[in-house]
């Protein structure tokens, strides 16, 4: 066996198993610990953790806030960003480049200016509320921040280039001539679309839909910025298990299950898919 | 076409929504209001200057460059190496390899950054800047390996072939032939992990040891239901580093480019 390959990977290697494998399993083991007071944990293989996940209700609204607030997301990226992936793989615009360079400069920016932009545009004296009131819509400004409407806008902002990105990747794949020769076979542009084009950009599609919903369901930046007491996630409960409580062996805990929650999402999709697709938006 | 007219009107509707937030943040910057919002109320640099004297921005300012230059240097070297031995060599376990090195990508971050804190408490080492670095290397990590490993794939073989049957060491190869070659991807990898770590606010929030804070993290301390005008003065001026610099440097490399032809 030749020796080179490892030692080009032996630096990477050893950190992705120091610093992700070993500390992934081993929140599994330190969610049997049990918590004694602020910060302090005692050594033990006791389920007081896991029962508390399983009985308390707090918990499984979670679970289900994260997995309804995850599937709208990812619907509507979908909805949103299919057409503007379509237009930006078949136009014949000649600037076609700058729609693209547009596409992947969100990417660059900040995610917490663009999280708390919509603060100005949705705020009581944000742009909306000033615009409708110049118009003589409203009297008084509309309160319109701090709901789960923000919050889904705020995740919708900061995802959208995924999704359209993995979908026009995936069309501008797609043999030209495909679509024509449905038309002189008598069908229609719609059925050209529907039979042709878009079951042949499914597995970009899916691909967005993967990233958007893993995403989604692992935050809690963006609720707590753009929502209001009621709108947390999953994450949310980790965020204060660990900075808040200090309850380490319940963070871990939480953590595990939405390792294991939304790794099963992803264990789902490589199997029906593979992984490759996901990597082809690099390219 | 009417159909097509309907898809470009929905095209431009989805890029305002995108971009419309941001260049309200990048106007408010200049507003000469005292508070963060609207309406305008004239033009001035006044926050700029506030943001330059505010000591606690400025040093997480600093915070945030140092680490994002040395994820960088960490993530692209790791990520470089790691590219070549998969992309040049045949050995058993690749699949598996390659996986668990984009890895840090299919875990949620707060899952990552939760798990590294506990198990290295459990090792008695605190939150340190250290732990920062490694954290923000290996979520930077994937990126780098997809992006070096794409540009690999291009540069043909035959090169370094050449070069090692004339003589040179495989090192000197490396330094010779397939460096210079993977340049471009090695700049983008770079600027790919630069951009993860000084962005980064998720993760941070955990690792991040008591007083120090990084440019997100600060923001997100300073926000209180309202947006300070400091806050859109100091959006604008992350923009332009994260942004404006890529693009200048993107352009530059187009325009010399094209003079040596």
């Amino acid at each position: 066996m030749e020796r080179r390959p490892w030692i080009l990977l032996a630096p990477a290697l050893v950190t992705i198993v120091m610093l992700v494998v070993v500390p992934m399993s081993f929140i599994l083991v330190y969610s049997f610990y049990e918590n004694i007071d602020l910060a302090v944990d005692r050594v033990a293989f006791q389920f007081s953790n896991w029962q508390a996940l399983f009985l308390d209700n707090y918990y499984r609204i979670a679970i289900w806030k994260t997995l309804r607030l995850s599937v709208i997301v990812t619907v509507l990226a979908a909805v949103l960003g299919y057409i503007p992936a379509y237009f930006i793989a078949m136009t014949k615009f000649r600037q076609r480049w700058l729609l693209l360079l547009l596409l992947i400069l969100p990417f660059w920016i900040s995610f917490i200016i663009r999280t708390l932009s919509w603060i100005h545009i949705l705020g009581n004296q944000g742009a909306l509320n000033g615009l409708l009131q110049w118009l003589g819509v409203i009297d008084a400004p509309l309160q319109m921040m701090f709901t789960e409407a923000t919050v889904i806008v705020g995740f919708l902002h900061v995802f959208l280039p995924y999704m359209i990105l993995n979908v026009y990747v995936s069309l501008e794949g797609i043999d030209r001539n495909l679509e024509p020769a449905a038309r002189t076979l008598g069908a229609t542009p719609w059925q050209a679309f529907l039979e042709v084009t878009l079951p042949l950009s499914l597995p970009g599609l899916a691909a967005g839909c993967l990233l958007v919903f893993v995403l989604t369901g692992g935050s809690y930046v963006t609720p707590l910025i753009l929502g209001g007491p009621s709108d947390y996630l999953f994450g949310n409960l980790i965020h204060d298990a660990v900075v808040s409580e200090l309850n380490w062996p319940m963070g871990a805990t939480l953590s595990f299950t939405l390792l294991v929650l939304l790794g099963a999402v992803v264990v789902a999709y490589s199997r029906l898919m593979g992984l490759n697709q996901l990597s082809k938006a690099f390219r | 076409m009417r159909a097509w007219g309907l898809i470009r009107l929905y095209t431009i509707l989805v890029y305002v929504f995108m971009f419309a937030p941001i260049a309200v943040v990048l106007m408010l910057a200049f507003n000469n209001s005292q508070f963060g919002g609207f309406p305008i109320e004239g033009f001035s640099l006044r926050w700029f200057y506030k943001l330059a004297e505010n000591e606690a921005i400025v040093r997480a300012f600093k915070t945030s460059l140092s680490l994002g230059l040395l994820t960088a240097l960490v993530a692209t070297t790791i990520g470089i190496l790691a590219s070549l031995a998969l992309v040049r060599y045949e050995f058993r376990g690749k699949d598996l390899i390659t996986t668990m090195l984009i890895s840090p990508v299919l875990v949620p971050e707060t899952v990552l950054a939760v798990g590294l804190l506990i198990f290295l408490r459990w090792l008695h080492m605190p939150r340190s800047f250290l732990l920062l670095l490694l954290g923000h290397s290996i979520i930077a990590l994937p990126f780098v390996v997809l992006v070096v490993q794409a540009r690999l794939v291009g540069i043909k073989k035959e090169y370094e072939e050449a070069a090692r049957s004339l003589g040179a060491s495989p090192f000197q190869t490396f330094l010779t032939i397939t460096l210079p070659l993977l340049l471009p991807a090695v700049f983008a990898g770079a600027l790919f992990a630069f951009t993860i770590s000084f962005d980064n606010i998720t993760a941070t929030i955990f690792w991040r040891p008591t007083g120090m804070e990084t440019v997100p993290t600060q923001i997100f301390g300073m926000l209180r239901n309202s947006v300070s005008p400091e806050i859109n003065a100091l959006g604008f001026v992350m923009i332009v580093i994260t942004v404006g610099v890529p693009l200048l440097a993107g352009a530059l490399a187009r325009y010399f480019a094209r003079k040596k032809t």
